[in-house]
């Protein structure tokens, strides 16, 4: 075995613009949109015939017939079809522990170079059998005769063709995810003005990110969509304020605004060796520098289902012997606006910084400047496997953009699990520095 | 138990009827039952900024397994922290269905009359979050231990707010203010836990003050049982408030001698019976009574209870002197010898407790109670001048003050008076004699280090002498 590791860099990334469920990309599947993430690389990246140590993807909610859905993905773009691959699935956590894998084997000099992707659709979701109706389907097939396949068949009730729709629910609290984000921030004491600041400034920064082509090698046109379909460049903290609450009853904070909608959309990012890089006179954005996954109990010890990422990132960083403050930019998916305020304000709290997370001091506060500079999920959607994609490719093409830097990637997932993550790029954010004294660029 | 009164009233019917013509329809009181927790619910805790109790308040409630809340305060969380109370953070404007059974409000911070508007922003967005039986407990620094006149100007203030507070909450719910001293600061535990438990149900408007503690090191305690291994004296222990003291002491571990009149001495074999306990079949207006109880007591005793009293009700004009002396005997006089009788033989025990009770007539005056309210003042008298005596022996002395409550003696009350007596209270309703037995309990716990020289009324915050 190798016993030494080595610096794994992110190269570059690709996503299609998120669309709105049952919108744009009503009629594209799974394997559709996350072949085109992928041929868009393939395109950006020149990875025509290439064959990669392995491409790893996944999606959230799958069709039983997408067994193998990113070999499946892989076998209809350009990469060699010789590129191995493989599914994961980690809720919404999916796209960036697939970026964690690809990345622990480059490091480790099982493969060169790899890809990290991820695709969902709500629009396409896959309809499951009544379970009755899927026993008594099961019957008939296991009787011999005819007649006994129409006996069982006989007991074909209207009931039965009621289709099973995957419901957006916690399986072991009955609760959606919405509904459990409206009690942490209840117990966070959350206010409603805040989120809504949080969603305005999201839609402002994406426009913005748009507005100065930031987005232009990351995102491929598909479909006739040319941008995120969910963003509203003019969306103000007044007209946010006029909608009512969805989850967390009828004094909620929690509107369909300052909670991410539903959207279809396929995200992917190419991960190597710095050499591998190099010899193909392709850069490295960042480096891939720690990943980190912790789960926590939101079914007996009433923990707040999405604030795994607060453990996750107070473990990473004191394996990575860091402050919470030693970071340029922060990446904190916007699943609900809620949990993103939920996530600050533990970090700021002593006690749950000394309770929960057993430290003699709060991880502190972070400076909001510096966080989801280029829009997040409130504004761009969050098909959800691919969210983790969109994440680490953008904040790489950050860092870079900066002149170097440090950044950190938080991602809620269901089931109560966080994924967390740092890039570095290397340089000493000398171009931000520049900015910030010399006024424009 | 409850009376007939609330049964009527608060049946469907009843409730109807009770509710066109204006009668007061009293909630059903809440009251302690075995190994229920201190707190059925969730507790909010709020300061004024610059408090001396975050601390040791969030550390009282975390030892008593209070799930708590705090408002977003910094100084408030750390303390919090520091304590180990892992407490959700409260925002009057984050909306949700946040109810409380308790409210908790730190006003030591409070040292110019300007801020008092602290009491109006914590509780005017959360009052109407309070439980049904909910418990409010306001913290402050005794006046006279205030340093400028600003300052105690100020946490003088706090008493006409708890005690409006007290009658605008309703529904089964108290409001308290507690005087916390300089150096007091350790001694909260026994007295929170009283006052947010269903213990204090009756219990209401009240001012405890708690002091330094009167011995060094304040034993741990089992607070299921903390009179296991300790010896209580119970007189006038038969019958009414005198045998649900006894049963409540016995509940909380005390070994017990329970004393009353020869004559009512099968009432009283039946009661210690039950309790496990010894009898002292003594009248303690008696000649040699003190003699004879320090006898029965020579191994010492822990907790002394002067229960035994009687009424004997005339306007004073028609008011013989016979009449003014037995019931001054037996509800004072003889009180004070039996206390100068046990202390003199050095009988009451390290840490010990002498409990008293008054009366509400001894605070309010009543009309042909002039003998009664002599007596029941009297004995206010006597924990006033005895608590820095005892201080110093390591003891503590306080007495309750009952208000109206359903007993035999009540029951033999005009049916006028009587439901004058029980509704003329912020509960609508009478008290139980488990209520004054509750508090009583509460001075008697070996852990009420820091209360001494207290007079709490068990009253439901009567209209009179309020
Ligand atoms: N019931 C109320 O509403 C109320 C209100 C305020 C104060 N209190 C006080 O509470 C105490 C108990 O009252 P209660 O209502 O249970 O009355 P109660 O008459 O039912 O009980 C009093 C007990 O004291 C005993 N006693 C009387 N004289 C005695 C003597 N000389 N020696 C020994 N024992 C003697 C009696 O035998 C009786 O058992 C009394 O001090 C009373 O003044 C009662």
């Amino acid at each position: 075995m190798n016993p030494k590791t080595r610096p794994v860099a992110v190269v570059g990334g690709n996503r299609i613009p998120f669309a709105r469920s049952n919108s744009a990309y009503s009629k594209a599947s799974n394997q559709d949109m996350l072949t085109a993430a992928l041929d868009g690389l393939v395109d950006r990246c020149s990875l025509d015939g290439e064959r990669l140590g392995e491409v790893v993807g996944g999606a959230v909610l799958k069709h039983s017939r997408d067994r193998d859905l990113t070999r499946e993905s892989v076998l209809g773009t350009r990469l060699a079809p010789e590129t191995p691959a493989y599914d994961v699935q980690q809720a919404c956590g999916t796209g960036l522990e697939a970026a964690i894998l690809v990345a622990n084997k480059i490091a480790l000099g099982q493969i060169d170079a790899g890809i990290a992707c991820g695709t969902d659709t709500t629009s396409d979701a896959p309809i499951g059998l009544n379970e009755d109706l899927r026993e008594l389907l099961l019957d008939a097939n296991r009787e011999r005769s005819t007649g006994g396949k129409l006996k069982q068949l006989a007991r074909l009730r209207p009931g039965h063709v009621v289709p099973a729709i995957p419901r957006n629910e916690e399986p072991r609290t009955g609760m959606s995810m919405g509904e459990h984000c409206a009690l942490m921030a209840a117990e966070w004491g959350i206010g409603r003005d805040e989120q809504d600041e949080l969603a305005a400034l999201s839609h402002h920064n994406l426009a913005a990110a748009y507005e100065r082509g930031f987005n232009a090698d990351l995102v491929t046109p598909y479909l006739g969509l040319e941008r995120d379909q969910n963003l509203r460049p003019d969306s103000t903290v007044e007209k946010l304020a006029k909608l009512g609450p969805v989850f967390g009853g009828p004094d909620g904070t929690m509107t369909a605004a300052n909670s991410t909608p539903l959207s279809d959309g396929a995200s992917a990012v190419l991960l190597a060796s710095e050499e591998w890089a190099a010899e193909r006179g392709l850069p490295v954005l960042a480096t891939f520098a720690e990943g980190q996954t912790a789960a926590v109990d939101h079914v007996h010890k009433r923990e707040g289902l999405l604030m795994a990422p607060a453990y996750a990132v107070a473990r990473m960083l004191d394996r990575a012997g860091l402050t919470l403050q030693d970071f340029d930019l922060y990446e904190i998916h916007e699943a609900f606006a809620a949990q993103v305020l939920c996530t600050l304000r533990a970090w700021e709290d002593p006690v749950f910084c000394r309770e929960r997370l057993g430290r003699d001091e709060p991880l502190g506060s972070i400076d909001r400047d510096k966080l989801n500079v280029n829009g997040g999920s409130l504004a761009a959607g969050h098909p959800f496997a691919a969210t983790g994609g969109r994440i680490v490719a953008g904040l790489a093409k950050a860092l870079q953009e900066r002149g170097g830097g440090r950044g950190l990637i938080s991602v809620c997932a269901a089931g109560g699990q966080g994924v967390v993550a740092i890039l570095e790029a290397p340089g000493d954010g000398a171009t931000a520095k520049k900015t910030t004294k010399g006024g424009k660029r | 138990m409850s009376d007939r009164y609330s049964q009527i009233v608060n049946s469907l019917p009843g409730r109807l009827i009770a509710g066109r013509v204006g009668l007061p329809q009293p909630t059903p009181l809440e009251r302690h039952r075995p190994g229920a927790p201190v707190l059925a619910g969730r507790a909010l805790l709020g300061a004024a900024p610059g408090g001396r109790l975050a601390g040791p308040l969030a550390k009282a409630l975390a030892d008593a397994g209070v799930e708590t809340a705090t408002v977003d305060a910094d100084e408030l969380r750390s303390a919090a922290a520091d304590a180990g109370l892992d407490a959700a953070i409260f925002n009057a404007g984050a909306g949700g269905e946040q109810r409380f059974k308790a409210l908790v409000f730190d006003a030591t911070g409070i040292a110019d009359s300007t801020q008092l508007v602290e009491l109006q922003r914590f509780f005017h967005p959360t009052v109407r979050r309070l439980e049904r039986c909910g418990r409010v407990v306001v913290l402050g620094t005794p006046p006279a231990a205030c340093s400028g006149a600003r300052e105690r100007t100020a946490q003088r203030a706090l008493e006409g707010f708890t005690r409006s507070l007290a009658k605008e909450v309703g529904r089964g719910a108290t409001v308290q203010l507690v005087h916390v001293a300089p150096k007091a600061e350790g001694e909260l535990a026994s007295t929170l836990r009283f006052l947010l438990s269903p213990r204090s149900a009756y219990v209401s408007g009240q001012v405890v003050e708690i002091g330094p503690p009167v011995v060094k090191k304040a034993p741990a305690v089992d607070w299921e049982r903390p009179l296991a291994g300790k010896r209580a004296l119970v007189t006038g222990a038969s019958r009414g408030i005198g045998a649900a003291i006894a049963e409540t002491l016995r509940r909380d571990g005390a070994d017990l001698v329970l004393l009353d009149v020869p004559a009512l001495a099968s009432d009283l074999a039946a009661v210690a019976k039950a309790l496990d306990a010894e009898t002292i079949e003594l009248d303690i207006t008696e000649e040699g009574a003190p003699a004879a109880i320090a006898e029965r007591l020579s191994d010492g005793v822990d907790v002394v209870v002067h229960n035994a009293g009687v009424t004997r009700d005339r306007t004073i004009a028609k008011m013989p002197e016979e009449r003014w002396s037995t019931l001054m005997e037996i509800n004072l006089s003889s009180e004070e010898r039996i206390d100068d009788a046990l202390l003199e033989a050095g009988l009451l025990r390290a840490n010990g407790r002498i409990v008293c009770v008054s009366s509400m007539s001894g605070i309010a005056g009543n009309s042909g109670q002039t003998n009664y309210a002599t007596s029941k003042a009297g004995v206010i008298g006597m924990v006033e001048a005895l608590a820095g005596d005892l201080a110093k022996r390591g003891a503590t002395i306080n007495a309750v003050a009952p208000g109206f409550i359903e007993t035999q003696m009540t029951g033999q009350m005009p049916i006028a008076i009587r439901e004058a007596g029980r509704r003329m209270n912020s509960m609508s309703q009478g008290g139980l004699p488990v209520d004054v037995a509750e508090t009583i309990a509460w001075f008697a716990s070996p852990a009420s280090t820091g209360v001494n020289g207290n007079v709490v009324r068990v009253c439901g915050q009567s209209l009179l002498g309020a």
